[in-house]
């Protein structure tokens, strides 16, 4: 496991203070819609966000202190990706940025200003899996199925990264991603087909 | 050659394409218009009297719609084998996952900030954290009754007569630690009023019958009028009976309260705070063995720390006392195992339920006694190891195919264990900085409940009017793989391709109370009732086919989606699957059936501890090669290989799937694993000091899958599930002695406990690396 730093939570929520800050001229445009019995679903130090998710342009108010997994499970019902630890330990929120593989749960929604977001809903084209996701359904890579998001996108950025990974880049890349029901062995195997499969077609 | 269509071959999970899409719905999944968020208010002290709960400044929070305390639980509050668990606690807290106050509120965030703003008065009180503690006369009491939950017995022969018998002794004291399930997926549950007086609650529940009463009696409505709907599980592993019911009863009172949807997630510092774990233990073992390598007395006494409630401490410990001698002969047995409450997190049902960690003192007194009359592991087993109608050490004969010696011969041919062993063995230690060691581990595990308690699950086949077949079980897919087993059995007994067959998620009005899905019995009992399901519309279909087609005699055969009637070998094709169907209709006859299975063959003495224990058996061999770091202390399980005799496969590939994760799961309780608390607080609450194997922990691994099939079984099959995990940790710890020349005597193998013999104790917050020597 990775080295352990308590105050990476605090780190980020200090982080998000100071993108407040960049976005106060933002803040202004939005619509106050505070009464006062209940608080509004968004507060008045909510943000606008403009990105792509899933190749779609999106603009949205998010609170600065939203990670981005909140953002796209809770504002975009995008539930595919899935919140464990939300502590950057396990990898379940993994997707990709600009083609990076990230922990959802460990950046804050506003660092994908601009960028360009791919999760889980976003692999398939059109009614046909991709690849990764061919392969893992092949090699029996899941088991409960929750990590198996995280995983498939873990997987599609080693490939992205390099068409043509050895078997220990594989597992080095696919190690931040934990599998209680340890379908290990599988993952891998579903892993090393999909690159043997890309690099056929 | 396969006799069958689909048992026994390789088919692809049926629920993999929701689940590789994100299309899988699991509890957080869910949301519905207007719903709100709950959060909860932990005890502060883990054992104090509440004197007072002050939560009006949370309740004036803009945002907060209500805040409940015990009071406002219009039914029961608490329940439980012994009903002591509290929903809401009352009189007092009992440990730190407490829950003493539940919010709800428009979002989370300021459910939250209103939690902080409860305040309660206790009256503090001295705790106990350590089992044997509580048991002793002047020990701080948990409950007016006492601190004792369970007291076990299992008494066979003349204990004293057989000390006498024995040329030497012995005695060892082992130590296991608890254990988080640590399924990913943490509980939740949405809980939201229906239109007609009623509740619906969407969860992941493993026992989702015992939820359904739960809620119920909390809410203080008859069960009809409470529906649970069991939704996609990441996980479980024993986990989500009573933790996963925690948080959906609450959510739900929170619902009934405010009329409105209340959604309920824990968070992972929630679920490690809150749920139960892996029973700790405590045994002393005591073996008077002879020159010859036979035992001729056992005694054993065990203390398992039940923490705060009575969860499944009875049963958990109950398998224990069972299988306490392991498969071993013995006249002489002595075994008594207690469970008591302490102020620590409670205890409960966990993957091996009560055997990793008698397996563990087993397997390494089996290694010992070995050594001592110098044999080697392998020849100690088999001259020990349970044959054909052994008696076990409850006085059970077992006259279904034993296949101890089997398991133990293929695993031991496979990896040249004896040559392996003597060679590891022989090597010298010193000066060198890493060693090798191969280790060996068996047992005997008794499949399914048991004579815990009624074993009747439920299954019900519905072959709609257009062909294809919707089933619904009482079992429920938690990963293992149930959706598919089930529908497999199906498709096989109706002749149609796994595609035509569609398994329904639980529902707790559809299906009849079928138990929880635990004990290794998803396949066998609730496959078995799926089987007997399966036939009763066959039975249906059979009859309209005789009559219609006018066929007397010969046998009909359901096979590649049509209708054959057999004759002197030879097959004649009647008419298609989807034809038969249709006249079945056309006749009044649903093709709807239910099928129970009930197997009610096991027996059980209090006092004695003797009795027919459980139905069957199944046999298992573990071995494990390990690299030990002799400088940091550090093991590398670097091969296992696991040989299961599960009855029948009825799919090979999550067979594989169940003995890699128990594998894994397995050394992770073997190596590095431990649920810390200290004076009753959880220091390990995220994966970041709670380690769980990763890819790069795994081991080069090989699974041999024996069929012997089992004429209780559906098509033979047996169990897999728990056996696959309950001897991964002794292997590994034998194999750490062959490396080392080190006993294990308590778990996890870490680094210290290698170097020192003993555990490192954090004294500071979490967070911290500075650590403090336990003395």
């Amino acid at each position: 496991m990775s080295p352990k730093d308590i105050s990476r939570r605090k780190f980020i929520k200090n982080l998000g203070g100071g993108v407040v800050g960049a976005g106060v001229a933002i803040q202004t445009l939005s619509a106050k819609t505070r009464k006062e019995s209940k608080p509004p679903s968004k507060s008045d130090s909510a943000v606008a966000l403009t990105f792509t998710v899933n190749k779609k342009p999106i603009t949205l108010l998010v609170e600065p202190e939203s990670t981005l997994a909140d953002v796209l499970r809770n504002d975009l019902k995008l539930t595919g990706t899935k919140v464990v630890c939300n502590h950057g330990e396990c990898g379940a929120c993994t997707v990709l940025l600009d083609g990076r593989a990230v922990y959802s749960c460990h950046m804050l929604a506003l660092d994908a200003q601009g960028k360009s977001v791919t999760t889980i809903e976003g692999l398939m084209d059109g009614e046909k899996l991709h690849p990764v996701q061919e392969a893992f359904v092949e090699h029996d890579g899941l088991q409960c199925g929750f990590c198996t998001p995280g995983q498939v996108m873990a997987a599609e950025a080693i490939l992205i990264k390099n068409p043509k990974p050895g078997k220990e880049e594989i597992i080095e890349g696919m190690s931040g991603n934990l599998c209680r029901c340890a379908a290990y062995p599988n993952i891998l195997k579903s892993a090393v087909a999909a690159a043997e499969k890309l690099n056929k077609s | 050659m396969n006799k069958h269509q689909i048992i026994g071959s390789r088919q692809k999970r049926v629920d993999a394409l929701g689940k590789v899409t994100g299309a899988a719905k699991y509890a957080a999944d869910y949301n519905i218009p207007f719903q709100l968020y709950g959060a909860v208010k932990y005890a502060e002290y883990p054992h104090a009297i509440i004197k007072k709960i002050v939560t009006a400044e949370a309740e004036k929070l803009a945002g907060v719609t209500t805040v409940l305390t015990c009071k406002d639980v219009p039914g029961k509050n608490h329940f439980g084998l012994i009903p002591n668990i509290r929903i809401l606690a009352d009189d007092r807290t009992r440990y730190l996952g407490d829950v003493v106050a539940i919010v709800a509120a428009e979002n989370i965030k300021t459910a939250n900030q209103a939690v902080e703003m409860i305040q309660i008065e206790y009256e503090e009180l001295p705790a106990v954290f350590d089992p044997e503690e509580a048991l002793k006369p002047n020990a701080v009491k948990l409950y007016d009754e006492g601190n004792q939950i369970v007291h076990h017995k299992v008494r066979k022969g003349n204990i004293t007569e057989g000390f006498r018998q024995a040329d030497f002794i012995i005695e060892n004291k082992f130590t296991t630690q608890a254990i988080e399930h640590a399924y990913l997926e943490p509980e939740a549950a949405l809980a939201m009023p229906d239109e007609h007086d009623g509740f619906k609650i969407i969860g992941c529940m493993q026992n989702f019958y015992t939820s359904h009463k739960v809620i119920a009696g909390a809410l203080d409505k008859p069960l009809s009028k409470v529906q649970i709907i069991q939704s996609t599980m990441g996980g479980s592993f024993g986990g989500k009976d009573e933790s996963a019911t925690l948080v959906a009863v609450r959510a739900a009172l929170l619902a009934q309260k405010t009329g409105r949807p209340v959604k309920m997630v824990n968070s992972r510092e929630d679920s490690f705070i809150q749920s139960y774990k892996r029973h700790p233990y405590k045994m002393y073992y005591k073996w008077g063995c002879k020159k010859d390598g036979t035992i001729a007395a056992m005694e054993m006494k065990i203390i398992a720390d039940g923490g705060a409630y009575c969860s499944m401490s009875p049963f958990v410990t109950w398998r224990s006392v069972v299988q306490a001698t392991g498969p071993y002969y013995c006249a002489n047995v002595k075994t008594d195992v207690y469970a008591a409450y302490t102020n620590n997190n409670f205890t409960g049902a966990m993957r091996g339920f009560g055997s990793p960690q008698v397996n563990f003192a087993i397997e390494s007194m089996m290694d010992e006694l070995a050594e001592k009359v110098g044999k080697s592991p392998l020849e100690i087993r088999l001259q020990n190891g349970f044959e054909q109608n052994a008696v076990t050490a409850t006085g059970q004969k077992l006259d279904h195919y034993v296949s101890l010696k089997d398991v133990l011969q293929t695993s031991a041919n496979e990896s040249s264990f004896e040559t392996c062993w003597k060679e590891n063995k022989s090597k010298q230690k010193i000066g060198k900085k890493i060693v090798r060691g191969i280790g060996l581990a068996c047992a005997y595990r008794g499949v399914s409940l048991g004579a815990e308690g009624v074993d009747a699950p439920s299954s019900i086949v519905y072959v709609q009017p257009d062909g294809s077949v919707s089933l619904a079980s009482g079992i429920i897919d938690m990963g293992q793989g149930a959706r598919t087993a089930m529908a497999q059995i199906a498709a096989e007994v109706l002749g149609l391709p796994l595609t035509r067959v569609h398994f329904q998620e639980p529902d707790s009005g559809r299906v009849a109370d079928s138990g929880a899905t635990v004990a290794s019995r998803g396949t066998i009992m609730g496959g078995g009732a799926m089987k007997i399901a399966a036939e009763n519309v066959r039975k249906i279909m059979e009859n309209t086919a005789r009559e219609k087609f006018k066929l007397s005699k010969g046998d009909i055969v359901f096979k590649n989606e049509n209708i054959f009637i057999r004759k002197n070998k030879s097959e004649k094709k009647i008419c298609s699957f989807d034809t038969l169907v249709e006249a079945c209709y056309q006749a009044g006859r649903p093709l709807f059936a239910s099928g129970v299975r009930n197997i009610a063959v096991t027996s059980w003495d209090e006092e004695t501890g003797q009795g027919n224990a459980y139905f069957t058996f199944v046999y298992g061999t573990n071995i494990a090669e390990v690299e030990v770091d002799l400088a940091s202390g550090k093991v590398n399980v670097t091969r296992f290989l696991s040989t299961h005799d599960v009855g029948k496969a009825v799919n090979k590939s999550m067979v594989e799937g169940q003995i890699y994760g128990g594998v894994a799961m397995g050394m992770g309780y073997g190596v590095m694993e431990n649920f810390i608390q200290e004076s009753g607080k959880a220091k390990t609450i995220n994966f970041d000091e709670y380690y769980i194997p990763t890819a790069l922990d795994m081991p080069k691994m090989k699974s041999i899958i024996v069929e012997n099939e089992d004429k209780f079984g559906p098509f033979g099959a047996k169990s897999i599930g728990e056996p696959a995990l309950e001897i991964a940790a002794p292997a590994i710890a034998n194999a750490i002695y062959n490396a080392t020349g080190k006993r294990i005597y308590n778990l996890p193998a870490n680094l210290e406990e290698i170097l020192l013999g003993r555990k490192l104790r954090r004294d500071v917050e979490r967070g911290s690396v500075s650590c403090k020597i336990e003395v």
